[in-house]
């Protein structure tokens, strides 16, 4: 008897996103990320093409937060002190893209502003060679002051800003279409909230090809299977052919499962909890490997050795034999 | 898929006798068709047909269950490939491997650890179903007493993996009463593992290379009697496993595929190469049904536990509590009183930091349907009017001799409108995330604990 294998045909693709600019295409990057491309459901390659792996980007601060981890202090040491050396940190740890955040405040508790956000900007750009992304701290005036400025900054490099969500896009958007950039367009965990504000920003004069979608994920524990599922739907939609699903999808697992109690906190738990830097590290790596299978693009990661981890099962997923 | 009408009416008598209570046969087969009729309302059906509707009303994927002592374990009859399509039913079992090349004391102690785990998540108590013990030595008497010592440890189920027909049997003699899962029939030993499977009334694992090989294995164990089939594709990486699932899934619920409809066993640190964590937590997203893990460690068991309870929540449902007034710690007229929402994630959150930092408290749940405390407040289930509300018709002012009222940091901008709906109260901001509510009390509860 010979079995034959069931195969699904796909009516559409993923849009294919690239983040980043070299010199011969007017930034400086020494390396560009290109997501999606997609025609198969994740890691099927057996029905269709997947040409481009997830991209896995490692999460950096203008200034050193005050509320993380020690676990994550420990793995980051010095490096947290200067946003240029934890960016080389970092691309040293094998990400593929910086996501820097811009904080409320600087280290001094003053508001954060344009000024910093700049030099900031023009510090990492300086210090790696890898694409970028920027986003403010989420509240809507700052991020436009301080978003608008990094954008002006980095002109030309082809930079994921954000963060646009539906109370607040228009200027992020205007900013990005201005200075040649991408953004990070971000909705709670709805299939048709995702779309619509694709759709709005593309209204706005937006490429499709510079827009990657977040369609939010909880932590493993706090709400990781409504995104997992909205992925998952996301993802069919677009192989049936919905054009507007069909922008590669971004989430942030870093800072989800680093907020949550396992991970943040070691003492005064339940035994069972286990050993706490394993199940911490457990509890990213968990989390982001649910993401990978349910079709993320680009993952953001907070510790180190997540990302190795996850480096190698998303190879191990490419690789036949 | 499921017999179409058509398909259905060919079955049938066709006599258009009317007994059934619908005018004709066709008509009937229609309402069978979308399960809106019971093939026993017709008299008339033959018994072979009979047979190929009732094995075409079968599930795809066969309900295996697996008994320890006065415990089961049930696995398979999974319905969709994804889980916003309906859900999925039965939990995979998480397994931990055990060799009798131990000896049986440190075994009994080693199984005995492993059986009293248990983590609290929710409200749900979370822990290992049972022990996948090795025959690893090859000698069957070390091998029974390895299976006993196990068993005098723990009521959970087994299952026995044994190479040869005549582990098996000495696995089998070491857990009397119980039906454990034996592992494996081969192309090698199938009809010696089938007879003693059948003659055990126990579930088997077939375990093949290639899928074509592992289907004529399921039709020849069917063949000697062995219903309950537990399916190795031999997986060994992310890349294999997620590919050979998949097919099995598709194969079993789009084309019906009989001899491949069964639940899967994976061992994701088996090679001893992989990430066994990460690729456990694959297996249980993507399809298996019975997972063995290499070594018991809570800091990874937690994890895959909780992933496992995720995926497996049904999306129509979201887990919840029953709204009220929650006492913790025994609370008396002075103890703070702070409001959360009926979403179990967030009630237990917050619950079990308060019981956790020895403060006494009344919480009051709100019903906000189910929903996160942000969530919530955006889909308008949890605003003033409701809080208030809940704080008037749970009587909290005749359970306490203050009026001051902690609400979650994350909804602040509520505490205006509070004011205004709760007249006398007064309304204090809490901390954004729970783990900070023992220090908020003791910074900011006027008169203490
Ligand atoms: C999971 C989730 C969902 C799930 C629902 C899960 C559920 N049953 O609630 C789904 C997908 C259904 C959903 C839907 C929506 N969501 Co939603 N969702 C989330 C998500 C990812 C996680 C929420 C969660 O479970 N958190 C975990 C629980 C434990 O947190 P919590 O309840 O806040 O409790 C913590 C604290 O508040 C504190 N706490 C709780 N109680 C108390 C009490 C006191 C006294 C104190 C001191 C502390 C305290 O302790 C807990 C632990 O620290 C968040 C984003 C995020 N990552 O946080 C968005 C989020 C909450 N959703 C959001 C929105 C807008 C929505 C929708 C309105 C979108 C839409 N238009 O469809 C809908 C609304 C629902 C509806 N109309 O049906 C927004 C809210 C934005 C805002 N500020 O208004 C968020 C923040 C996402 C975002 N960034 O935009 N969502
Ligand atoms: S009772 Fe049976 S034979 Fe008679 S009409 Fe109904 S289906 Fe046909």
């Amino acid at each position: 008897m010979t079995i034959e294998i069931p195969k699904e045909k796909s009516a559409g693709a993923v849009r294919l996103v690239t983040l980043g600019a070299t010199r011969e295409q007017g930034g400086t990057r020494t390396r560009t990320l290109t997501l999606g491309g997609e025609t198969a459901l994740p890691y099927l390659d057996f029905e269709g093409n997947l040409p481009n792996p997830p991209g896995l980007a490692l999460e950096v601060r203008d200034r050193k937060p005050d509320d993380w981890s020690p676990l994550l202090y420990a793995a980051w040491g010095e490096a947290m002190q200067d946003p240029g050396d934890w960016a080389g940190a970092a691309e040293a740890a094998g990400a593929d893209l910086i996501y820097l955040v811009l904080s409320a405040t600087k280290a001094d508790g003053s508001k954060n502003d344009a000024a910093n956000a700049r030099a900031v900007v023009r510090k990492v750009l300086s210090s790696t060679g890898l694409p970028i992304a920027v986003v403010g701290p989420g509240q809507a005036d700052l991020d436009n002051e301080l978003i608008v400025a990094a954008a002006e900054e980095a002109k030309g490099e082809r930079v994921l800003i954000g963060i646009c969500e539906d109370k607040n896009y228009r200027t992020i958007v205007a900013a990005a279409l201005a200075n040649d950039q991408l953004v990070q367009s971000k909705t709670p965990m709805d299939v048709n909230l995702s779309k619509q504000l694709v759709i709005l920003i593309h209204d706005m004069g937006m490429p499709l090809e510079r827009i990657v979608m977040d369609p939010t994920t909880g932590a493993l524990g706090y709400g990781i299977e409504y995104g997992y599922s909205v992925m998952e739907r996301l993802r069919l939609a677009a192989l049936q052919g919905d054009t507007m699903t069909q922008q590669p999808m971004m989430v942030n697992p870093g800072e989800e499962a680093w907020k949550v109690k396992e991970s943040k906190v070691g003492e005064g738990v339940p035994a069972a909890w286990g050993d706490w830097e394993r199940r911490a590290l457990n509890w990213e790596a968990v989390t982001a490997a649910a993401l990978v299978l349910s079709g993320a693009n680009l993952l953001i990661l907070r510790h180190p050795t997540t990302l190795k981890r996850v480096r190698v099962m998303i190879e191990d997923l490419r690789t036949s034999g | 898929m499921p017999l179409t009408g058509l398909e259905i009416y060919k079955l049938l008598p066709q006599t258009n006798c009317k007994e059934c209570g619908f005018p004709t046969c066709l008509a009937f087969a229609m309402k069978l068709a979308a399960k809106q009729a019971e093939l026993k309302a017709c008299p008339y059906v033959s018994e072979e047909s009979k047979t190929k509707l009732e094995a075409a009303s079968a599930p795809p994927i066969r309900l295996v269950q697996l008994a320890g002592d006065g415990t089961k374990l049930e696995v398979g009859n999974e319905t969709v490939l994804f889980r916003h399509e309906k859900t999925f039913y039965h939990r995979p079992g998480l397994f931990l491997r055990l060799k009798d090349t131990e000896t049986p004391e440190s075994l009994k102690s080693r199984a005995a650890e492993a059986d009293a785990y248990k983590a609290d998540y929710v409200g749900i108590s979370l822990g290992l179903d049972g022990f996948a013990v090795e025959a690893a030595s090859g000698d069957p008497a070390k091998f029974q007493a390895a299976v006993a010592a196990v068993c005098s440890a723990s009521t959970k189920p087994l299952i026995l993996l044994a190479p040869t027909p005549e582990l098996a049997k000495a696995g089998l003699a070491g857990c009397p009463g119980r039906r454990p899962l034996l592992y494996a029939a081969t192309p090698e030993n199938a009809a010696a593992m089938a007879e003693i499977a059948a003659a055990a009334k126990a579930p088997l694992a077939v375990r093949a290379e290639g899928l074509d090989a592992l289907a004529e294995l399921t039709g020849q164990v069917l063949k000697a009697g062995v219903e309950d089939i537990v399916l190795d594709p031999g997986v060994a990486h992310h890349r294999d496993a997620l590919l050979t699932l998949t097919h099995l899934r598709r194969l079993a619920i789009k084309k019906l595929f009989r001899p491949l409809g069964f639940p899967i066993i994976t061992f994701p640190g088996g090679a001893g190469q992989a990430d066994e964590t990460v690729l456990a937590a694959q297996h249980i997203a993507k399809y298996a049904g019975l997972v063995v893990l290499e070594s018991f460690d809570p800091a990874t068991l937690y994890p895959l536990l909780v992933l496992r309870q995720n995926i497996y929540t049904d999306p129509q449902k979201p887990i919840q509590v029953q709204p009220g007034v929650y006492e913790i710690n025994a609370p008396d007229a002075k103890a703070p009183v702070l409001v959360t929402t009926n979403f179990s994630i967030t009630y237990f959150s917050v619950a079990n930091e308060v019981e956790g930092s020895g403060w006494p408290a009344w919480l009051v749940v709100t019903d906000a349907e189910g929903m996160s405390v942000l969530t919530a407040w955006a889909a308008g289930k949890f605003d003033s009017e409701r809080i208030a509300k809940a704080v008037k018709n749970f009587g909290v002012a005749e359970k306490v001799g203050h009026q001051r009222l902690i609400i979650p940091g994350q909804v602040a901008v509520l505490s205006g409108e509070l004011e205004e709906d709760l007249p006398g109260w007064q309304i204090m901001v809490g901390p954004r995330e729970a783990v900070d509510i023992g220090g908020f009390l003791k910074a900011m509860w006027p008169n203490g604990k």
